[in-house]
């Protein structure tokens, strides 16, 4: 590269990933934020930049599954990992994850600014717990994602009903159980 | 957020001989949780990043890994998560101080990315300090803008002239479980006990560790558990969750023959370092485990406590937050 010194116009880099189940590769800077990647450089607009430095939450993504704030990753961090947005949550369940309609059956987002977030937290707790999880469970999965319109109550009425629907009595689970 | 080149070295001994012929322009990288925020507001603009993931080989693993040593103790390394240490069943409850701090510090997500090593080396959360726009004296000005600002979370034990609180929540346990750590610096490896990591203000008001520049932090070594050792890990916070603790306290101890004994006790929170209470442990070495002598030996440790003008509420709730961490370490139910 010409013109101004490495030290203030690094090099870009060539990130390899996945992101929602696609493998992408995109030039980004050193110091761009996987959220600022994901927001301004793919167009994936659903993680929200609030506070920019961990404390809210609403830019909450899956690293390899796990929950992770993508305002405080580097973009290169997620070179050779599995990134999972809002944009992808639904893609296993015909476009429209249990969560998903479990929010909306609740009316559990209201500005929505933080409901993007909100459900990539859930969405990881209830794969790491596949069954019915109580409100202490999601209360603790939650921690991390402020909310300022709700009160929480309905989200937790919404989480708690997810796994319920997903893994409880009359569940698809449930009916594989009985049928073996 | 400034420019920068991230640097991947993949020797322990290549990133640091970077970072010591530098260190004003270079620094390193953990889970850049604590770093990255810093730099967002301005307060450190390096302009080399050397990502400590990137060292592979025998002490990469060593600083990934958790494992049992040799002679009985446990090692964590110093890229071990926050997440992965709090979630590792296999550690012995002898050590739960430090498994429990690690679990409940700061949110599930920044768990999953913070390293034991960054969180023990972090920066701390005065807001005065984290104010882009003022000087403060960790900052190289003239005085601590909370002696006469509003001072309400800062240090009520051995502050001065800097009264910032030690932000690590795994700064007490590793104190009390009487843990090393080992530094990688010039001459190679050394190890030395954990609270001779911490510096208080009157050293350097702009330093809160001790290790040089350059050197990198590889593991915590706890020592290996003595017969019966038990250890608690207990915090206050204005938010049950997602908030820094108001005050912490993390003691080991064995109760032989219905005497508490090998007592350490650690204060977090409340100081400038983490806290060694030599006068709450002077209590309670050789006491019979009860609610009342946990009184008496809280009472002790905050006895030379010299509070702010905002914040002399952090002294009862610290005297609470050590007589619950007793109970809980010597199994002692608490009053009704
Ligand atoms: C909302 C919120 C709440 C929080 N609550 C808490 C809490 O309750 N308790 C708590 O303890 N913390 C809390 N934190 C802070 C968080 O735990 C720390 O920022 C984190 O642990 C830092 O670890 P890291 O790996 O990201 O460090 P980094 O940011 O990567 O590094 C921190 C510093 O240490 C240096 N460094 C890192 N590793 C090494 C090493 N091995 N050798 C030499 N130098 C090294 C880096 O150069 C840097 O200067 C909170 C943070 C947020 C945003």
């Amino acid at each position: 590269m010409s013109g101004p010194s490495p030290a203030s116009a690094p090099d870009a880099i060539l990130l390899r990933t996945s992101i929602n189940g696609d493998a992408v590769s995109v030039a980004v800077e050193p110091h761009h934020t996987l959220l600022e990647v994901l927001r301004y450089q793919l167009d994936l607009i659903g993680s929200k930049q609030g506070c920019d430095k961990g404390d809210c939450g609403a830019c909450t993504v899956q690293i390899d599954g796990k929950p992770a704030l993508a305002c405080l990753t580097l973009a290169v961090h997620a070179e050779g990992r599995a990134v999972t947005t809002v944009e992808g949550l639904g893609d296993a369940h015909g476009g429209c994850h249990p969560l998903q309609d479990a929010f909306d059956r609740h009316d559990a987002a209201q500005c929505g600014f933080c409901t993007p977030g909100i459900l990539m937290s859930a969405d990881s707790l209830l794969r790491r717990n596949p069954r019915p999880v109580s409100r202490d469970e999601v209360r603790e999965a939650l921690a991390g994602n402020l909310c300022r319109c709700t009160g929480y109550t309905k989200i937790l009425d919404a989480v708690v009903d997810a796994s319920e629907v997903m893994h409880g009595h009359g569940s698809d689970d449930a009916k594989k159980e009985v049928a073996q | 957020m400034n420019p920068f080149t991230l640097v991947r070295l993949p020797t322990l001994d290549a990133a640091r001989e970077r970072v010591s012929a530098e260190p004003q322009r270079r620094t390193f990288r953990a889970g850049g949780i604590d770093l990255l925020d810093r730099m967002k507001e301005g307060l450190d603009a390096p302009d080399e990043l050397i990502e400590l993931h990137a060292i592979a080989g025998e002490h990469g693993a060593r600083m990934r890994g958790i494992a049992a040593t040799e002679d009985g103790g446990w090692r964590i390394g110093a890229l071990v998560t926050l997440g992965q240490l709090a979630g590792y069943d296999d550690l012995p409850p002898a050590y739960g101080a430090i498994k429990d701090a690690a679990g409940n510090a700061a949110t599930p997500s920044i768990r999953n990315g913070a390293t034991v090593g960054g969180n023990l080396l972090q920066r701390p959360r005065c807001w005065y300090f984290r104010h882009s726009d003022l000087l403060c004296l960790k900052k190289g000005g003239y005085e601590c803008l909370a002696v006469s600002g509003d001072n309400r979370f800062n240090a009520i034990l051995g502050g001065g002239p800097s009264f910032i609180v030690h932000p690590s929540s795994l700064g007490s346990a590793v104190v009390a479980l009487d843990a090393k750590v080992t530094i990688a610096g010039e001459s190679g490896l050394r190890t030395i006990p954990a609270d001779q990591l911490f510096a208080p203000p009157t050293v350097d008001p702009t330093r809160e560790h001790t290790l040089a520049p350059g050197e990198v932090l590889v593991s915590v070594d706890l020592p290996p558990a003595l017969p019966g050792q038990r250890s608690a890990y207990h915090f206050a916070k204005e938010k049950q969750s997602q908030d820094w603790p108001l005050a912490e306290a993390s003691v080991r101890c064995t109760v032989e023959g219905g005497v508490i004994q090998d007592l350490r006790v650690a204060l977090g929170h409340v100081a400038p370092i983490p806290w060694r209470s030599k006068e709450a442990e002077d209590v309670l070495e050789g006491a019979a485990p009860s609610a009342e002598v946990f009184a008496k030996a809280a009472q002790a440790a905050l006895s030379v406590a010299e509070p702010l003008e905002g914040n002399a509420y952090k002294v009862p709730l610290a005297q609470g937050v050590l007589r619950y961490a007793l109970h809980f370490a010597t199994s002692t139910p608490l009053p009704a």
